[in-house]
């Protein structure tokens, strides 16, 4: 493997806030390295020593479990030292601001700052109080970069490209980081973009973006080559947007039966963490098309390359 | 007290529509003449190229005082209103605690004069505490000094109790100032809903929460005879609304701010919470529509809504950040440069708009030229120009979203009573 991995352009971004503002370019680029990183996982010895002695910290201020150790194990493969900070078992809980927060972690001398916050904009807001590179790992309803990236990395593993593929997104499309992240990265690459789910959850406008948007599954399924199930976020109150789990599954429940209308080489996604039963059956999440696990492998790698692009390509990774 | 001769200015006077270079005199505190006829003035200010006109009436603005005193207090807001060219405004009661007793009004009142700087009339809460049960003691709110009526900050939710304030503040003929807004629809909004909103992933305050509440009081405007004021105008189909209460001859006016006529919701796209109002921004067709209700008369009035907020309240996530902007050093040049220089609005309208509107708006002898009325003159120069910077800004706040604007036109001069109380450095 090429352990120094030479983006098509030259990365010149501190931050990694969102897709939308990132060109094709740009997003091949992370594909790219992330794909030489990808072999790293797969030795005895996982590590590489491209960011030794830099510090990455985790900030979240919201809770996260996958996300958060994917991003540690990331940087630990970089060999970066990191440390994780939790809100709520903090001085926010004190009073103190976020900007204040993460000026004192910056303090304690992170170079990279991997921020996840319920509002949107808050890392791009950051931005403007820390020199630290700063990777938005979830903000709000707004972008989840790193998701979408794995996301794309996956498709594009299993099905060698992303032009040209009709990508069903379904389920909670209107409060869905993910599914923002999805739809810019994905028109970018060329796929088709279909948005699926109820009225309540799927906002019309986003057809201006360029997606196609359907309140009904079955018209739709047979139309993707991949489909990936968005979560219901039960942590919000859902009650006011549809009337029951039981009517929510009926209509957009990821089944068996469902699944054999599709296509037959049809990819599966689900950004996770799942809940089976509501958007997806257990026997599909578990089934052939599922690349559940795959998205979490490639995860690690997205996250590696995006620790090392926004770190800057001074070091040699070897 | 001297007399003052302010000598070679354009003189607008919209009350008497009145127009034209000339001399306007100034004597004990009163407005003389305009023209010739006095020897020996003990001050002459030039003011050849300069618009002189009357001291311009804010009457949207919060002062903070009492209760949110990092914010602004009845001097500094009284003072940043000079800057802005203003000598009067009006004072939303969402302090605390709120404006809702005589004693309150006469706190306010008294600041004021201890302040010496622009007049400052209070606007009573609607209802006890702001909290849109029971009708707060209007009658002696007035005799308290109040000018009108608001639960500013907050609608009044209940049609009935909106109802009511409508007939009782009949009596004193004054107006029921609105913040039009269905509050169940804006829960937890931060911007204008619509495709902005969407891509943002910000929680949106649909256009409808504020139409659906301006027809409702325009028609219980129309029940009642009273007087119904909008304020803040901020979407397309409201001001149509007015429009149509207007040519039925409901007693309804509205007032629009520059903010809602110089941006859009696409100024969110930077996660900015000096871009974060209520109403929030809205679209370019509803811009257009504010500035169409202007053209037009359906909105007579200028307002600043003047909502100042320290910076360790403003600088947070968006959605923890409150609502509103800083307006009074600003109103002119963003007037200016959004309705005058495309060709909207004429200076005139512009100053009409801003003094004799207003000023019947909330039943206070201000807002002409004609002698014998109290000698508060704005004189502006219209050309010079200027870039904004909220560091200087004499307000106790600094959240601005024009901050770096390069803009055209502020205040030079401002007299209150017969006294120069502002000079531009």
């Amino acid at each position: 493997m090429n352990l120094n991995p030479a983006p098509r352009i030259p990365w010149t971004r501190k931050h990694l806030l969102g897709l939308e503002e990132l060109s094709r370019e740009e997003i091949l680029a992370i594909l790219d390295t992330a794909d030489s990183f990808h072999e790293v996982s797969t030795r005895n010895r996982k590590k590489v020593p491209a960011l030794t002695g830099r510090v990455v910290f985790n900030l979240f201020f919201e809770n996260s479990t996958r996300t958060r150790t994917s991003f540690s194990l990331a940087a630990k493969r970089l060999s970066a030292d990191t440390q994780d900070f939790q809100a709520g078992v903090s001085s926010l809980t004190k009073g103190e601001t976020f900007i204040d927060t993460a000026k004192n972690i910056e303090a304690m001398g992170a170079d990279v700052l991997v921020v996840r916050h319920p509002t949107p904009g808050t890392p791009h807001l950051l931005t403007q109080h820390v020199h630290a590179s700063v990777i938005n790992a979830g903000d709000g309803a707004h972008e989840h970069p790193t998701q979408a990236l794995l996301d794309l990395l996956t498709i594009r593993r299993l099905r060698g490209r992303i032009e040209g593929l009709t990508v069903g997104l379904v389920g909670d499309i209107g409060h869905s980081r993910v599914a923002r992240s999805n739809i810019h990265g994905l028109l970018k690459l060329g796929a088709k973009v279909i948005l699926c789910g109820p009225p309540t959850l799927v906002p019309r406008s986003l057809e201006r973006l360029g997606c196609t948007v359907s309140n009904n599954l079955d018209e739709v399924l047979p139309l993707c080559d991949v489909v990936n199930v968005l979560r219901i976020q039960f942590e919000r109150d859902q009650k006011a947007v549809f009337p029951s789990i039981a009517e929510y599954f009926r209509l957009y429940g990821l089944t068996a039966a469902r699944v054999e209308r599709a296509k037959s080489d049809l990819l599966l996604l689900a950004p996770g963490p799942i809940n089976r039963g509501v958007e997806l059956t257990p026997e599909v999440a578990d089934g052939p098309h599922s690349a559940i696990l795959d998205q979490v492998t490639n995860g690690l790698a997205v996250r590696m390359a995006v620790l090392y692009l926004v770190s800057g390509q001074k070091t040699d990774p070897r | 007290m001297r007399t003052i001769q302010i000598s070679g200015g354009r003189i607008i006077d919209p009350s008497r529509n009145l127009d034209g270079v000339g001399d306007l005199w100034i004597g004990r505190g009163r407005i003389l003449n305009v023209g010739e006829g006095y020897d020996d003035p003990e001050v002459i200010l030039d003011a050849r190229g300069m618009i002189v006109c009357p001291g311009l009436i804010d009457c949207h603005v919060h002062l903070r005082e009492p209760g949110n005193e990092e914010d602004e207090t009845i001097a500094t807001g009284a003072a940043a209103a000079l800057v802005g060219g203003v000598t009067s405004v009006a004072c939303m009661p969402n302090t605390l605690p709120a404006l809702d007793t005589q004693g309150a009004a006469e706190f306010i009142v008294l600041q004021a004069q201890r302040a010496r700087k622009a007049n400052v009339y209070p606007v009573g809460a609607v209802s006890k505490g702001r909290k849109g049960l029971e009708l707060a003691e209007l009658g002696q709110l007035v005799e308290g000094g109040a000018v009108a009526f608001t639960d500013d900050g907050a609608p009044v939710a209940s049609a009935s109790l909106m109802r009511q304030a409508l007939t009782y503040a009949r009596m004193f003929d004054r107006a029921v100032m609105q913040h039009c807004q269905v509050p169940e629809l804006t829960v937890g909004g931060v911007m204008n809903e619509g495709f902005e909103s969407t891509r943002l992933g910000l929680p949106g305050m649909p256009a409808a929460a504020e139409d659906i509440m301006v027809a409702r009081d325009i028609r219980l405007a129309e029940i009642t005879g009273g007087r119904l004021h909008i304020q803040h105008i901020s979407t397309a189909r409201s001001v149509e609304l007015v429009r149509e209460g207007k040519r039925r001859g409901i007693n309804v006016t509205a007032e629009a701010c520059p903010h809602h006529f110089s941006l859009t919701d696409e100024c969110l796209r930077g996660f900015d919470s000096n871009f974060k109002m209520n109403p929030p921004l809205r679209t370019y067709t509803d811009v257009e529509a504010v500035i169409e209700g202007l053209k037009d008369g359906t909105i007579e009035i200028l307002a600043t809504d003047h909502a100042p907020h320290a910076p360790e309240k403003k600088l947070r996530e968006i959605d923890q950040a409150p609502f509103g902007i800083v307006g009074l050093e600003t109103l002119l040049p963003i007037t200016i440069k959004s309705l005058i220089e495309p060709g909207h609005l004429t200076w005139p309208d512009v100053i009409r708009a801003l003094t004799i509107e207003p000023a019947k708006l909330l039943g206070i002898a201000k807002g002409t030229l004609a002698p014998g009325a109290d000698a508060d003159v704005t004189i502006i120069d219209p050309e010079t120009r200027w870039t904004i910077d909220a560091s200087k800004f004499v307000s106790k706040s600094r959240n601005t979203p024009f901050h770096g604007w390069e803009v055209r036109g502020r205040a030079r001069t401002v007299i209150v009573a017969g006294e120069v109380r502002y000079t531009l450095a």
